[in-house]
């Protein structure tokens, strides 16, 4: 059978060429040659596949002239037409790590290549092309070059086989926000269990489901003066006017909703229900008001507790909504609502 | 979103039912609330009686608007 043919993408510092003051070094496609990390890459590919060039680019220009470095780079992996083409490992090199996650995202989608790369997780270019591109976790820094290529060329010869891929803790990839269905040899309670023992027993465990790392901000100061303040109510609940007029997703919502109040002293069944698909919508669509408040606040803003209730709420459906999504909804009215003078905002998440 | 709010420079309040999800998320002002499906009512309740507890619940919201917190606060209403 024919050996698989691999094509290695590397930078100007791993091609020996030189540091910073090489990095302006124009692309260059050398046929035949295996080059410094290629020699690891090599090895670990074993006698089912052999490089049959490495293309080696300067780092800044590639990112000073990423257009036309790619059109250049294509070209060349066009010429050496391999099964599989290897960008990397650019461990925690920034501009390398883009370098290498634009490169094989290009070629995958447009010569229809399959591409591996391999970059420390926090590289940049690992945020930017994870979704893209299968990348292969590493250490930051090139003493993780061994390891980085013993997940790197099995991974590199799966993909050119066309094979499917087990999950991103088998393969060593970095989780590319994919989820595969599959059974588990134990059942849950079992499982979770031994995680509590583990955990208890001060032991290693590993989570089924990692949460995503969230930042924090700092408490606003406090509103001063209740009765003149102007408030806005804001909910996950999807609370929408009945027939749900914007057609926000019952989950995963792609957009969020602003909806007028004015006049509005009671959320009644006739005119509101929820869109929200992800818990049981009798009760809100019987009296909206259990999810967003407007019949209490119109109350308080009657008696002159609080100032005012701002005119228009903001509504999204909070289930399956990605926490990028929420961010730029919630970053987007949240300028809104400090343009039309609101002072504080209560938020009512189902 | 709630960050996304605080982060603009207005002060929010979260009534939430799970409030370890909003102390992970990272409010800062956090009220609990009822129950998932009707986090501001009761079907239990009176139409009456379930606005009281509504009320309860909001003017505690408000109470947490207004109060100086220092990190992550829960304000209790039961």
């Amino acid at each position: 059978m024919a050996k698989i043919k691999v094509a290695h993408y590397i930078n100007q510092f791993f091609a020996q060429i030189g540091g910073e003051e090489k990095a302006n070094y124009p692309a260059e496609l050398r046929v035949g040659e295996i080059v410094g990390p290629g020699m690891a890459l090599a090895q670990n590919l074993g006698d089912e596949a052999e490089i049959v060039g490495t293309i080696v680019c300067g780092d800044s220009y590639f990112n000073e002239n990423l257009e036309t470095a790619t059109a250049e780079i294509l070209d060349m992996v066009k010429e050496l037409n391999p099964d599989v083409f290897v960008a990397g490992p650019a461990f925690n090199a920034g501009r390398y790590g883009v370098a290498c996650g634009t490169i094989a995202a290009a070629v995958q989608d447009q010569l229809g290549i399959p591409a591996v790369t391999a970059m420390y997780d926090e590289n940049p270019g690992a945020e930017m092309f994870k979704d893209k591109v299968y990348i292969v976790a590493t250490k930051n820094s090139a003493a993780g070059m061994r390891a980085a290529m013993k997940k790197l060329a099995p991974l590199a010869l799966k993909v050119a086989r066309g094979e499917k891929l087990g999950a991103s803790c088998e393969e060593g990839y970095i989780p590319n926000g994919t989820r595969v269905n599959f059974f588990e040899k134990e059942r849950g309670s079992k499982r979770a269990v031994k995680m509590l023992l583990d955990k208890l027993a001060g032991k290693k465990f590993a989570t089924e489901y990692p949460m995503p790392d969230f930042d924090r901000v700092d408490p606003c100061p406090p509103l001063k003066d209740l009765t003149h303040a102007k408030i806005a109510l804001v909910t996950s609940g999807g609370i929408v006017p009945k027939g749900n007029p914007d057609h926000i997703e019952s989950s995963s919502a792609s957009h969020y909703g602003e909806y007028d109040i004015t006049g509005v002293d009671d959320l009644t069944e006739e005119f509101y229900e929820t869109a929200h698909g992800g818990y049981d919508p009798t009760y809100a669509n019987e009296d909206a008001d259990c999810v967003l408040p407007v019949d209490v606040m119109r109350d308080l803003e009657r008696e002159g507790v609080i100032g005012e209730l701002h005119h228009l709420f903001y509504s999204v459906t909070g289930n399956g909504t990605a926490v990028a999504s929420a961010r730029a909804f919630a970053a987007e009215f949240a300028q809104k609502l400090v343009a039309d003078g609101v002072q504080a905002v209560i938020l009512t998440s189902t | 979103m709630v960050k996304e709010i605080e982060r603009a420079g207005l002060p929010v309040v979260h009534i939430c039912t799970v409030t370890p999800i909003s102390m992970t998320v990272g409010a800062n002002r956090i009220v609990p609330a009822v129950a998932i499906p009707h986090p501001l009512g009761n079907p239990a309740l009176s139409a009456e009686e379930e606005k009281v507890m509504r009320r309860r619940i909001v003017e505690k919201a408000l109470e947490a608007l207004t109060t100086e917190v220092d990190g992550q606060t829960i304000f209790d209403w039961q």
